[in-house]
């Protein structure tokens, strides 16, 4: 074997071009990870990490370009062909089957021998979970599980496959901090045995954490690969933007002081029967954003829902000026002259209509206003396009399906629509999911822009550096419970953690 | 009397048995084929005509089998290559076969001059006799240990089904596959084989359901009216009541097959009901099972998540 470099690369693509239709999602894009080495993949949404990488996961396959492995040129034309050269990914959405337990998941397409089962097939998975420090459960059913021990299983999948080639998709999306610290004590034990590690991620605090070279990507072409000792959050964002950017969130103040929602009390089921809101009581103030920080699934959805009238509540109260909205539909809420707005996590599926365009998503909030029994477009387009023109959205035109529209684009309709119905309460889950840096400012610029109006904002976040910089009270959720409702300003992000974790309120449930 | 309503009942039972352990296989590996049916009217007549021209109760079912294959082919090429609709692919497959079957049975009543009779040793081959030894115990020998041979073979196939889907490799693939295509497909499965090995296979099995249809139930007489008669659509509702497993449906086949036959079994001077109702009662219940099945919610013993949906690995 001729030995051009000094050290042979992982993983060495080059030139790789991948279109779809006429979108060009990878534009000569050239990368190279060393063995024992982890490189940080970052790059605004769309940029095309995902389908970048993808095409290393056989999930795709590439136009042009090669695909060097250990110096070796391959073709990786499937998920199977993939495993056998060592790749393991950890994709953003998991790769599980919920009704399988951990175990089964772990074996799940692999190659030994025996037509049979074996009995004891849990055995070597708890063996190999405890090497590597990993707790998770073996028999355990995954639909049962937490987002982390999913996380946890797709890693001992990855582990099991003895893969060389680690790739994972914003993993630490999902994580609390603690979670996201042991996730990195694991990639660098990985690394040290010899791993290349391809981790894609948002968050720059983490890419300076973890990585030893970074890889920007932007509009779907390599921009800079560069040292990660010699960078600064400050560089790595201008080279993924393309231009400086502020980096900082505002926080202005508002002097309201009126009190706008007050629950008391609450319970709610979801629609399994489950109690996901157990006991809550907490406050929202005129001009203030209330945050709410939790593990993913521990009752947020259930709150939202519950407060927008469209989970019944089983115990307790939520007033709005002294009036009860429990019981009472959306609709009524919406008569009784309040208007709030929820902005579902879920865009395209709550939020939106995917297949309408703007103009009938708009209507979709009015349709009711007027006498007549025919809808009128005419305003509808009007507030579209005044929204394409404020907000900045990019859109062929006011007809086009939302669902053709970027993450970014689609969060500003949503938003937009709902600012523009003028609420005294705003809800919204997640807003910046998925959005990239920009457009997660301009959402930010938005809702701070409402605040100073005295709106009350509840916003359920997940990035807590973000949640700290743009709330004034945070409230931590946990199993259904509020753990703790703290000033944002004199809070850490640790304490933050520790209340999502539970660690302080000691261990009353059990689980199994 | 009660132990040959049991005795018929288990009788009645035998073809829904095929066809809903057929439909899990086919279900457990994320497609939904409506088409049950027509695949069991096209084993009836494959089965029929194969037997009444060779006299090898083999050949017949090998016959059956092989036609139910080919019609789950049509199926499957149409769902997991060209990626069609799946409920629409099975209904116009039923439709399909019945009238396949229907079309080639008049030509086969033509050509013999009347309804086609299989002959007296074919008929041997598939008659009641109690088992050696087993058959000859009291009460279990003559109600578990006399049937014809399609009896057993519909247990055993059932228990075959369940061990493969539980216990094996390649179960364990397939179950992946219809919860999670996405997921199946990252770990290195090949989703297309997989779909149509077990899509193909569970065709076959509710081929012979319908073999047994026009061999047993037939009485050896080909009738071009009456031979599935919504046979295969209990079957596929069945595969809800037996929560996706085929020992389970062994029990509820039972069940169903016993209101087929109650009609011959209530004394008619006690209980004075028009036959009518008798006919629908099959049906009646399996719409009181559905709607109680289906307000149960549990991940266990509930559809494969991905039953009914296309699998493309690169849509986004």
């Amino acid at each position: 074997m001729e030995n051009m470099k000094n050290e042979t690369m992982a993983i060495e693509l080059r030139k790789i071009t991948k279109t779809f239709g006429s979108v060009v999602a990878n534009n000569n894009i050239d990368l190279s990870v060393k063995q024992g080495e982890i490189l940080a993949l970052l790059g605004e949404n769309g940029s095309g990490k995902t389908t970048l990488m993808n095409m290393l996961s056989g999930i795709y396959k590439p136009d042009h370009g090669t695909i060097l492995m250990n110096g070796h040129t391959v073709t990786i034309n499937s998920p199977e062909d993939s495993i056998k050269l060592g790749v393991g990914m950890i994709h953003q959405h998991f790769k599980l089957v919920e009704a399988l337990s951990a175990t089964d998941n772990i074996i799940l397409g692999g190659t030994e021998k025996g037509i049979f089962l074996h009995k004891r097939r849990s055995e070597k998975i708890r063996e190999i979970s405890k090497r590597f420090g990993l707790e998770v459960d073996p028999e355990k059913k995954v639909y049962q599980m937490s987002v982390s021990e999913k996380q946890t299983v797709e890693i001992l999948k990855v582990l099991y496959r003895k893969a060389d080639i680690l790739i994972l998709d914003e993993p630490t999306a999902v994580l609390t901090p603690q979670e996201t610290k042991r996730l990195f004590e694991i990639l660098r034990r990985m690394k040290q045995e010899g791993c290349a590690v391809i981790i894609i991620t948002h968050k720059l605090n983490e890419v300076l954490d973890i990585s030893d070279r970074v890889t920007i990507l932007r509009k779907g072409e390599s921009v800079a690969t560069v040292t990660t000792s010699h960078t600064s959050a400050k560089e790595l964002t201008e080279l993924m933007v393309g231009r400086p950017v502020e980096l900082s969130i505002n926080h202005p103040v508002t002097n309201f002081n009126e009190n706008l929602l007050e629950l008391h009390h609450l319970t709610v089921s979801n629609e399994q029967g489950y109690e996901m809101i157990k006991d809550i009581s907490f406050d929202l103030n005129r001009g203030e954003i209330l945050g709410v920080a939790g593990v993913a699934g521990s009752g947020q959805k259930e709150l939202c829902e519950a407060i927008a009238g469209l989970l019944p509540v089983k115990k307790g109260a939520i007033l709005y000026h002294n009036e009860n909205l429990v019981g009472k539909s959306p609709k009524e809420i919406i008569k009784m002259g309040i208007s709030m707005s929820f902005i579902p996590e879920d865009r395209l599926g709550m939020g939106l209509a995917a297949s309408m365009g703007m103009v009938d998503n708009m209507l979709l909030k009015k349709y009711n206003e007027g006498n007549s029994p025919f809808v009128s477009k005419k305003e509808a387009r009007e507030l579209a396009k005044r929204l394409v023109k404020q907000l900045d959205i990019v859109t062929p035109n006011v007809d086009t399906p939302v669902r053709r529209l970027s993450g970014g684009n689609v969060q500003k309709v949503l938003l937009g629509r709902e600012i523009a119905s003028e609420p005294n309460v705003i809800i919204t889950a997640y807003a910046v999911r998925g959005l990239d840096i920009n457009s997660s400012y301009t959402i930010y610029d938005l809702l701070n822009e409402q605040k100073q109006k005295g709106v009350g904002i509840l916003f359920i976040g997940e990035d807590l550096d973000v949640m700290l910089e743009l709330c004034d009270r945070i409230m931590v959720l946990c199993h259904g419970k509020v753990t703790g409702i703290v000033d944002a300003k004199t809070t850490t992000k640790e304490q933050l953690g520790l209340l999502m974790t539970d660690a302080l309120a000691g261990k009353e449930e059990s689980h199994e | 009397m009660f132990l040959n309503f049991l005795f018929a009942s288990i009788k009645a039972g035998t073809p829904l048995l095929f066809g809903t352990t057929g439909e899990i296989m086919t279900e457990k590996t994320g497609n939904i084929n409506l088409g049950v049916e027509g695949m069991m009217f096209m084993g009836a007549f494959m089965g029929f005509y194969t037997g009444y021209h060779t006299g090898s109760l083999a050949l017949a079912l090998l016959a059956a089998f092989g036609i139910g294959v080919v019609a789950a082919l049509i199926y499957a090429v149409v769902t997991v290559t060209f990626m069609a609709n799946q409920n629409v692919a099975g209904l116009t497959l039923t439709i399909f076969g019945i009238g396949f079957g229907k079309f080639f049975g008049e030509a086969m009543i033509g050509k013999a001059g009347g309804s086609p009779k299989l002959s007296e040793e074919f008929m041997a081959s598939i008659s009641e006799k109690p088992l050696p030894v087993l058959g000859n115990l009291p009460v279990i020998g003559k109600l578990l240990f006399s049937h014809n041979p399609l009896v057993y073979l519909s247990i055993l196939v059932a228990v075959l089904c369940t061990i493969y889907m539980l216990r094996t490799r390649a179960g364990l693939n397939m179950r992946a596959v219809g919860e999670n295509p996405a997921a199946a497909d990252a770990t290195g499965i090949n989703v297309t084989l997989v779909k149509y090995i077990h899509i193909l296979l569970g065709g076959g099995i509710c081929g012979l359901g319908g073999a047994y249809l026009s061999l047993i139930n037939g009485g050896g007489i080909w009738n071009n009216s009456s031979v599935v008669n919504g046979q295969g659509w209990i079957s596929v509702a069945l595969v809800i009541f037996a929560s996706w497993n085929p020992v389970k449906a062994i029990f509820g086949s039972l069940i169903f097959g016993a209101f087929s036959v109650l009609q011959f079994y209530v004394p008619k001077d006690v209980i004075v009901i028009p036959n009518a109702f008798y006919v629908m009662l099959p049906f009646l219940i399996t719409t009181m099972v559905l709607i109680i099945t289906s307000m149960k919610k549990s991940k266990e013993g509930s559809q494969p998540a991905g039953c009914g949906v296309n699998y493309f690995r690169e849509e986004r």
